[in-house]
């Protein structure tokens, strides 16, 4: 066995231990101990990849080495691996994005807690993506789920409370479907291994026995991973969690936590059950329905939502329709894209997030769509960043959200009852999404009349400053905007530089990075 | 037929009734500590299912104490270890619920979410 097959477990390992670590350091040297293991972690997926391409499949690591039905196992195939790299480093990058506001608004002494919470959450994203055991990807969901709670509520305003409060219950909902999901095909397959259970699905589906309660266990398990994902009619702490929460924690929450149920989802459809019993559920065209509201419902809440923060994360809402419309196409084509849209969503929708901060930081600490007209021509570099998310979310080309639709309408071509409500739900949906969005871009460079100036420092942005009351930090200070230079700081700007680099690398040089997809997504059967 | 199907499996059917108690009573009420009681119920309703299927009638639990070995003297170890790990997990979500739920009551002197969010929204922050 070659050394390099042990780095996903050491991964997990390693973001697992340096949790408690961090509780016992202070603020800031957790913080370099949080960016060093997320760097190494990155390295060591880096390599995963690489020998995982060059051995051309899949290998399995057996923990403790027990053989197969006792022991627990972790399985690595490229998509696994590429996954966890993209992760790594939307993770880093949302680390390095959002310094000064967690300085800000995190208490002094609270300040090494909120790494323990990274850490711990990029463990269980770890796990959810490597382990090959039903059982071992619940507990690792509730671990998600706990440290996600920690990142709404360390920034401690009653709001973030009682987001946090909505987002367990919900969250909490979805994890009971989900356990009694795999308790049902725990029962009717006898294993917790998911190759172990495949077979025995397979030998189950063949002779028609158990039908109903296969279904049952495939319906459940669905639901309660989309439930967690904020699928469209399970999204009503959505907002108030990636609005609230400081700028980290939404980027984080958006662009990786949902992407971690999804990722499990999909390797539940294609690895544990199947995807011939998958095709030929009727799970499937529920979540394909749901998928195109949301598309639609999260662009019109989006529209009318007077909030910068807030109206990003209805387009979260929009864009998780998305993926799961993707999944519910139920072929390799449509999986593919979703795959690939929620790298593409990764990258976009944690650059929008750091640079609606940045726009905010100009406009007197307010993020009310009145108070940042002509932001992007007093912070230039995230005026010019949110333009590039803007247009990588409606899909212009060269940006990374055109390939995925591309490939979505692509992956509708030629099926039978989805192609027309498909293509016609991407067209709404680009148009709506083309409103919201443009409507933030041409409002962020349009000059501010100067009476106007004048006036928004004493009547603009102060009711939101009482939000803040309390807080420590130039948030709070009411004002009319200021310049912000790129170098004022350094770490947001090299933050937004890599995310638009990130863009444009998946936008103008997507070939490899759908086939490599599409290797990883044929090795996981 | 169908209801004779379900009277030999009672247990299960216990189960699920439990668990759609739970379920309702943590997404419909809005007493936070109701809620809380509600995914108890829905946890246990879960592991009473779990338990169950590892269950074999007129077998002992998988202790040996007189030097049986033989597996079919035992029930199903593995959905008791299942249960064991879930029981963790419930306890832990449970105290944080808990902690979160002390939080908000000590600022807004009220248990009830909705109407914490009602005075949230007149705040207007």
């Amino acid at each position: 066995m070659a050394f390099v097959q042990n780095f996903p477990f050491m991964s997990i390992i390693l973001s697992l231990f340096s949790g408690p670590l961090c509780s016992v350091l202070d603020g800031k040297r957790a913080r370099r101990v949080n960016a060093a293991v997320i760097v190494i972690i990155g390295g060591m997926s880096i390599c995963t990849l690489r020998y995982v391409i060059s051995a051309g499949r899949p290998y399995v690591y057996r923990m403790g080495h027990f053989p197969a039905p006792w022991g627990n196992e972790i399985r690595v195939g490229v998509l696994e691996a590429f996954m966890a790299c993209f992760f790594c480093a939307v993770t880093l990058l949302c680390m390095l994005g959002g310094i000064r506001e967690r300085e800000a608004q995190i208490e002094e002494g609270k300040q090494n807690l909120y790494y323990v919470m990274v850490n711990l959450l990029l463990c269980s994203l770890l796990a959810l993506i490597y382990t090959n055991d039903l059982f071992t990807a619940y507990v690792f969901v509730e671990i998600n789920t706990i440290s996600a709670c920690g990142l709404i509520m360390i920034r401690q305003t009653g709001r973030t409370f009682e987001a946090a409060a909505r987002y367990m219950i919900m969250s909490l909902l979805g994890s009971g479907l989900l356990l009694l999901g795999i308790s049902y095909l725990y029962a009717v397959t006898g294993h917790l291994l998911m190759s172990d259970i495949r077979q025995q699905v397979q030998t189950i589906a063949a002779t028609g026995q158990y039908h109903i309660s296969l279904m049952v266990a495939l319906g459940l398990m669905s639901v309660g991973l989309a439930i967690k994902s904020a699928l469209y009619p399970f999204h009503a702490w959505l907002p108030d969690a990636y609005g609230y929460s400081t700028l980290s924690s939404s980027a984080i929450l958006s662009s990786l936590v949902s992407k971690g149920y999804i990722f499990l989802l999909v390797k539940i459809f294609y690895r544990v059950v199947g995807a011939q019993v998958v095709r030929e559920s009727k799970v499937v065209n529920v979540l394909f329905v749901f998928g195109i509201a949301g598309m639609i419902m999260g662009s019109l809440s989006a529209i009318r939502e007077g909030n910068l923060r807030r109206m990003i994360a209805y387009s979260s809402v929009a864009q998780i329709g998305y993926i799961y419309m993707g999944l519910g196409l139920a072929t390799e084509a449509g999986s593919i894209a979703s795959l690939y849209h929620v790298l593409s969503h990764g990258a976009t929708k944690s650059l929008l997030f750091v640079a609606a901060a940045g726009l905010a930081d100009a406009s007197g600490g307010s993020d009310k769509y009145g108070d940042i007209t002509g932001a992007g021509f007093r912070n230039r570099l995230a005026g010019v960043a949110f333009t590039v998310g803007s247009l990588s979310m409606v899909g212009m080309p060269m940006f990374s959200g055109f390939i995925s639709k591309l490939l979505f309408a692509q992956a509708a071509v030629g099926h039978t009852h989805k192609m027309f409500p498909t293509v016609i739900a991407l067209a709404i949906s680009t148009v709506l999404n083309a409103v919201y969005f443009m409507k933030t871009v041409i409002r962020i460079y349009t000059r501010r009349p100067m009476e106007q100036a004048g006036g928004s420092g004493a009547a603009g942005p102060s009711p939101d400053a009482g939000a803040h009351a309390g807080m420590p930090g130039t948030e709070s200070l009411p004002g009319a905007g200021r310049q912000v230079s790129l170098w004022e700081q350094p770490a947001k700007t090299a933050a937004l530089l890599c995310f638009i680099l990130l863009n444009l690398i998946l936008g103008l040089n997507s070939d490899p990075i759908v086939r490599l997809i599409q290797s990883g997504f044929e090795m996981f059967e | 037929m169908h209801l004779e199907y379900l009277l030999n499996n009672y247990e299960e059917a216990v189960a699920m009734i439990l668990f759609g108690i739970g379920f309702s009573n943590l997404l419909l009420q809005k007493n936070l500590i109701k809620k809380i009681i509600g995914l108890n119920i829905m946890d246990t309703a879960t592991y009473l299912f779990l338990a169950l299927k590892g269950y074999i009638a007129d077998r002992k639990a998988p202790v040996v104490v007189d030097g049986i070995t033989s597996a079919e003297a035992y029930i199903n170890p593995i959905p008791s270890g299942l249960v064991l790990t879930g029981i963790v997990v419930s306890v832990s979500v449970t105290a944080l619920m808990l902690s979160l739920t002390i939080r908000l009551y000590r600022r807004y002197h009220t248990l009830d979410l909705d109407e914490i969010t009602t005075r949230l929204r007149k705040e207007g922050k």
